[in-house]
């Protein structure tokens, strides 16, 4: 009798659980439609350029892959090059995890759930330059454990699906729960979250080490069959992740008035420098095993830096490159000016090594790669129209996602959007 | 570049859920007839949106039946639903090549290891083996696949960095050259067969790599992964003039791919399995190309694997090829 009556109250439990669930689902999706008109210019400005994304895909559909400038010889170009940027953007969530979490720094701790989010929709962003490259993007369930078949462990792209959806997972759990709770009032169970939290930090570095391992573990690629490419990758991440967040926590502080201190900016602008530092010795590391021993596997790197046999396409990318990381550092270096300047500075070197950085491990990394062939042919690649347009597409659906999660997380941060009483 | 974006955002001042403007609290209220207006706004918006985005897909034909999509990896099909997979492949070349062709699917040869060897004092660089190939294998013809690359190579170096691909002299051999063709080298320790996440290449029973072109999903990892540049992808839907088809088929072999799949050299396994030669090896007009059982101790490959100077191409990269270069002593 006890026994059912117990069950009759865990059921009861369960059933007002997922309405209370239910409507803080239907409210949030009010709430993403609720906004002033430069609100609703930046969202259908985003999703008209997805759209015309969307599109540009669909066209490839068609076509196949043969409407891209991708070939046997370079047979990954700017989809891949942007996946692998974009793995080490949602890497370096783990840059605000880790003060916020372990060092229990308050100022860190308004901010942390801004990178979870973005984390999330740079993953989401991740996934979709990976289907889009797919030949045949329909078979993508070939990946599925069971009624799939798994080539794990021995494919490092297994690997690399794993970890991959296992950070999305992870980080929209974190998120997601401590959101719920802030609406609701109630204090979040830390069993529920800190374990995935403490995993989160792991998991970040692995996303972006398995990401280097994917080209490390092909001994035919002498450009990219180098241990130095996982500590590259990671030095970069940790880099151009919190550039990108210095920039879009002063956007999110202007517009939406939520509470950001300078110090969180101060703490930002140090992994920065730091990271950018130690990736630009790591840099220096790999240009001196390549060209010093003159031996016919630093190709690649001359192919890149200065051009092989007449073909230079990417040479004047990677000087660029070269020229705005290291002015970022020394703008970095320079103590910061108070007020409006230091900030705008601080923006431009930001900037600076955003854009850098993009071209050094996208482009920079993927292309010559691949250059010369196995059989020592060179075969420039450029990227078709429709190709730069799927990818503008994604970088504009990416930014929708985080700026419809970041509509629905400000309010419930500052307290605006909770349950009502008595609920 | 959407940082940019961001930095335009911030110009445009306040939005919602500004200090001053707090109109989250809007949730909390009833629905009213412009709530319906506005979601139908939005509505009509987002649907014409993506019909116009998606427009091109009325172009879009599928070669894919419902049973094709969900046929399982090649290791997993029994032998009946081989049978009816077969069916359906030469009813689909019926239909879209209008061409009768009979899709086999061979199996291993037991106590068989195939291996090839190739004269590299004995090429002439004529090219016949990758035309043979082309015909036989049932490749694209626009745009081309070969399977065979010749590279012309100055004499005194082994850098096929200073190779020519594309050489059209009037003449072959030409004076100070020596000619070196690759193709799939069938390793025993493959790199492809490693990076693919789906098993969809696969060392068979005699040692020959090859693909199941239904189960590949064209991530093009392997392409990356091999040494020898030896795979090649179907960037566009494969074109093959009718009466250049060959019709006599292999699953695993030489019928006509899919689009946005892999295919590479299977040293002809159709007719390999069948005890004839690799079309190579019969259009060869210098005998430089051998093919045999390793083991089989009286094969040509073993005599050679004895008597010559062997040698394989990148042999640092640990891939073990079964493909042996040699010249005479």
């Amino acid at each position: 009798m006890e026994e059912l009556r117990n069950s009759v109250a865990r059921k009861e439990v369960i059933a007002e659980e997922l309405t209370k669930y239910g409507l803080f689902l239907y409210r949030a999706l009010r709430l993403s439609f609720i906004g002033d008109k430069a609100f609703y210019t930046w969202m259908v400005i985003l999703t008209v350029i997805s759209m015309f994304g969307l599109r540009a895909y669909c066209n490839q559909l068609v076509g196949g892959l043969a409407t891209t400038g991708m070939t046997d010889q370079v047979s990954w170009g700017i989809y891949i090059a942007n996946f692998t940027f974009l793995v080490g953007m949602a890497a370096a969530a783990v840059m605000l995890v880790i003060p916020a979490y372990v060092y229990k720094d308050e100022e860190m701790h308004n901010i942390v759930i801004f990178g979870e989010l973005l984390a999330v929709s740079v993953m989401i962003m991740c996934l979709l330059f990976v289907n889009v490259d797919l030949g045949r993007p329909g078979r993508f369930w070939h990946l599925t454990p069971v009624i799939g078949l798994f080539n794990f462990p021995v494919s490092m792209l297994s690997w690399d699906v794993v970890v991959l959806m296992g950070y999305l997972l992870i980080n929209a759990h974190v998120c997601g729960y401590l959101l719920y709770m802030k609406y609701l009032g109630r204090k979040p169970n830390k069993w529920l979250y800190m374990p995935f939290v403490f995993l989160s930090i792991v998991w970040a570095i692995s996303i972006h080490t398995v990401t280097a391992f994917l080209y490390v573990g092909l001994a035919g690629r002498p450009f990219w069959n180098a241990a130095i490419v996982a500590p590259r990758f990671i030095g970069s991440a940790f880099t151009a992740g919190p550039a990108l967040m210095i920039i879009a926590f002063q956007i999110i502080r202007k517009v939406s008035g939520y509470h950001i201190g300078d110090r969180a900016f101060h703490l930002l602008r140090q992994i920065v420098t730091i990271s950018l530092l130690i990736s630009l010795f790591l840099f220096g590391c790999e240009v001196f095993k390549e060209f010093y021993s003159q031996s016919l596997h630093g190709s690649s790197a001359r192919y890149l830096f200065f051009g092989l046999h007449g073909h230079n396409a990417l040479v004047p990318w990677i000087w660029s490159a070269i020229i705005m990381e290291l002015a970022a550092t020394v703008i970095l270096l320079r103590p910061m000016e108070k007020g409006k300047a230091g900030f705008g500075w601080l923006n431009l070197a930001c900037i600076l090594a955003v854009v850098g950085i993009w071209i050094e491990k996208g482009p920079g990394l993927i292309i010559p790669g691949f250059l010369p062939t196995p059989l020592g042919e060179i075969v420039e690649y450029v990227p078709s129209f429709n190709e730069v347009l799927v990818c503008i597409g994604i970088w504009a659906f990416g930014t929708l996602m985080f700026s419809w999660m970041l509509r629905l997380a400000i309010p419930i941060l500052s307290g605006k959007f909770h349950k009502l009483e008595g609920e | 570049m959407s940082d940019l974006n961001h930095e335009n955002n911030s110009t445009t001042g306040d939005t919602s859920s500004g200090p001053d403007s707090d109109d989250s609290r809007k949730v909390f209220q009833p629905l009213t007839r412009r709530s319906f207006i506005k979601a139908g706004t939005l509505g009509a918006f987002f649907a014409g949106g993506s019909g116009l985005a998606m427009l091109p897909l009325h172009r879009f034909k599928s070669d894919t039946s419902f049973s094709e999509y969900f046929q399982q990896q090649y290791e997993r099909l029994t032998p009946e639903k081989m049978e009816r997979v077969l069916t359906r492949i030469e009813k689909s070349v019926k239909d879209s090549y209008g061409v009768d062709a009979t899709v086999k699917d061979p199996k291993p040869l037991p106590g068989v290891q195939y291996a090839y060897a190739l004269n590299i004092g004995r090429c002439v660089g004529c090219r016949r083996c990758v035309h043979a190939c082309v015909e036989e294998n049932n490749q694209s013809r626009d745009p081309e696949i070969q399977y065979i690359r010749v590279l012309d190579m100055p004499k005194g170096t082994l850098d096929v960095e200073r190779s020519g691909h594309y050489y059209e002299p009037e003449k072959v051999p030409q004076e100070g050259k020596y000619y070196m063709p690759v193709q799939c080298q069938q390793c025993e320790n493959p790199a492809c067969v490693k990076a693919c996440p789906v098993r969809a290449t696969w060392k068979d029973k005699d040692g020959i790599v090859v693909i199941d072109y239904n189960w590949c999903i064209g991530c093009r990892y392997c392409e990356a992964a091999c040494p020898y540049w030896a795979r090649r992808f179907n960037f566009a839907t494969p074109r093959i003039p009718k009466d250049k088809i060959n019709k006599d088929m292999a699953y695993l072999g030489n019928r006509i791919r899919p689009r946005g799949t892999m295919e590479k050299c299977t040293f002809c396994l159709g007719r390999v399995r069948k005890g004839l030669l690799p079309k190579c090896v019969e259009a060869c007009p210098t005998g430089a190309r051998q093919f045999g059982n390793l083991l089989d101790p009286k094969s040509v490959i073993r005599h050679i694997l004895r008597e010559k100077r062997v040698y394989v191409l990148k042999e640092e990269v640990g891939t073990r090829p079964k493909f042996y270069y040699w010249f005479d002593k």
